[in-house]
């Protein structure tokens, strides 16, 4: 089992004010781990830390050798990104590869070819000339996912990936992300929908002001955390 | 005036370098601050435009206190130094504005630019310090004139000497050259600046360069559209593009076609109608806007 991220005694804050405490955790190699928490609990707080945005008030991220800086595929909020921004699927899909190494002022073959795999991939390669601001929403995620593969095959950070989706295109984007992962990506999702986190994940981090829980799901499922956080998540299932 | 007689007078004032000068420094302006538009626009920085226009002012004033002070200490090694500011008086804009720039985009955290109230604060303080400055210790007997021109860019095109047109050449192939070579790069920044920092892109050192292109243009751009119209050479080509084109290169080149465009047909408009140069170009952005907001909302319909 190869550790891709270790995560040690993080505190997490803004400003030198922590927002969350005590963290703890290691991502493996095709792991599915699925952040949950209520509004506030640290999560995005703990995106913006992996990502390298807002170093650690105190504590460690340790990255596996080879998996540098730049190696996280991310995928940001829906909200994040400028709605009327005008560019085509290519153009954005591309841009996933301007990351890489080096001062390479105009792209690749190579990195055409990668962006053209990884449309093929998500199924939006006959898009790949519309306007990103009149896809639909679940379109839209395809796009930011492909070009956050073209910035690594190795890890995906998802925040919120279906939030503001409808249930089938939900369904759609959680069976994608899925696909991925059993083809040895892996995933990092945030996400607010319980039902899903305990159907895909392998493991769970629940945060709250000190974490409640981490570690595989069927553990967290009889953990106290779980249980209340099933349990309340029961009421609103769809 | 018929067609004929118009062609002549237009034949007949390019022959003079003058005229060529100001055709030469108002197409590379134009083309320079269309392609810097379209990523200030799409970042919200539009406003930018027009603050640092207004300390370019405020800068360019200070140029009159020089003056004053050279003439007081005539006769010294000093007077030497501060003649070639006072004459060349972008050497002392350029770096005042291009600083300020730094600071109001660069030096603040990503992504956090000072807000619309400080950002206005700066700008009329700077139009206020400057017009009281030039108010003291102009030497010019229409003081007036002189602040029209700046503000409005009323004759300053037609009397570029060859220093100016000099610079504006050089600056214009550097900032195309970072537009070129970058293009990619701002690309990234500008859709979504968290996702090319986690991929290992300075957005930070990118926004900083932007800003630094930026104060350089407007301060080239003063001497074609004056300081309070330079915002429209920013602005209107992109807003005009995003009309109609749809991907971030056509909008790019099409801003570009437009501004060199509508900035010759400017520059000749007001040779025939006898306007004044910056607000002819204006208005034909303005008219340029117009109809492509028209095609956009046909074409959508349809």
């Amino acid at each position: 089992m190869i550790t891709q991220i270790d995560c040690k005694d993080l505190v997490l804050g803004y400003e030198g004010k922590p927002v969350t405490s005590g963290l703890t955790f290691q991502v493996n190699r095709g792991d599915y781990l699925c952040i949950v928490g209520e509004n506030g609990a640290g999560k995005s707080t703990l995106i913006k830390a992996l990502l390298g945005l807002n170093p650690p008030i105190s504590g460690t991220i340790t990255r596996a050798e080879g998996l540098s800086s730049n190696a996280i595929g991310y995928l940001p909020q829906h909200t994040a990104v400028q709605r009327d921004f005008p560019a085509s699927v290519k153009e954005i899909v591309l841009s996933g590869c301007v990351g890489k190494k080096g001062f390479h002022p105009f792209y690749t073959a190579a990195q055409r070819e990668t962006a053209a795999r990884q449309m093929e991939r998500l199924g939006i390669t006959h898009l790949q000339n519309r306007c990103y601001r009149e896809l639909s929403g679940g379109q839209r995620q395809r796009v930011l996912l492909a070009r956050a593969l073209c910035a690594t095959e190795e890890i995906l950070l998802l925040d919120e990936p279906v939030a503001g989706l409808d249930p089938v295109v939900t369904k759609e984007m959680y069976d994608i992300i899925k696909q991925l992962n059993d083809t040895g990506v892996t995933v990092i999702m945030v996400s607010h929908d319980i039902a899903a986190a305990v159907r895909y994940a392998t493991h769970i981090l629940h945060l709250s002001r000190t974490p409640l829980y981490f570690g595989e799901k069927a553990g967290y499922l009889a953990s106290d955390a779980g249980r209340a956080f099933t349990d309340l998540s029961g009421g609103e299932s769809k | 005036m018929t067609f004929v007689d118009m062609l002549d007078k237009l034949v007949m004032y390019f022959h003079y370098p003058f005229v060529q000068r100001a055709m030469i420094a108002g197409v590379l302006i134009a083309l320079c601050s269309s392609l810097l538009g379209v990523p200030l626009v799409l970042k919200r920085f539009s406003f930018i435009g027009d603050g640092l226009s207004h300390v370019a002012f405020g800068a360019l004033s200070l140029s009159a206190v020089l003056n004053q002070v050279a003439i007081a200490l005539a006769g010294t090694a000093i007077e030497g130094v501060l003649a070639v500011f006072v004459k060349n008086q972008m050497l002392l804009v350029m770096p005042i504005t291009m600083l300020v720039a730094w600071l109001l985009l660069g030096a603040t955290k990503r992504n956090k630019i000072m807000g619309d109230a400080s950002l206005a604060m700066l700008s009329v303080g700077s139009l206020g310090l400057g017009y009281l400055i030039m108010n003291k210790f102009s030497s010019s007997g229409n003081i007036s004139s002189d602040v029209c021109s700046t503000l409005f860019g009323s004759t300053s095109i037609l009397t570029l000497s060859d220093f100016d047109l000099w610079m504006c050449v050089i600056m214009s192939v550097v900032v195309i050259a970072v537009f070129v070579l970058f293009y990619n790069k701002i690309f990234a920044v500008t859709f979504d600046a968290d996702f090319a920092t986690a991929t290992g892109t300075r957005a930070g050192a990118y926004n900083t360069l932007i800003a630094l292109v930026t104060a350089a243009v407007i301060v080239l751009a003063m001497n074609l559209v004056g300081s309070l119209l330079i915002s429209a050479l920013v602005v209107f080509p992109a807003l005009s593009a995003m009309r109609i084109f749809k991907s971030f290169r056509s909008v790019v080149t099409c801003a570009a076609v437009v501004s060199v465009l509508s900035s010759a047909v400017g520059i000749v408009g007001s040779i025939l109608l006898s306007t004044p140069v910056g607000s002819t170009i204006v208005v034909v952005q303005l008219v340029v806007f117009i109809v492509f907001s028209i095609i956009g909302a046909i074409k959508s319909k349809g």
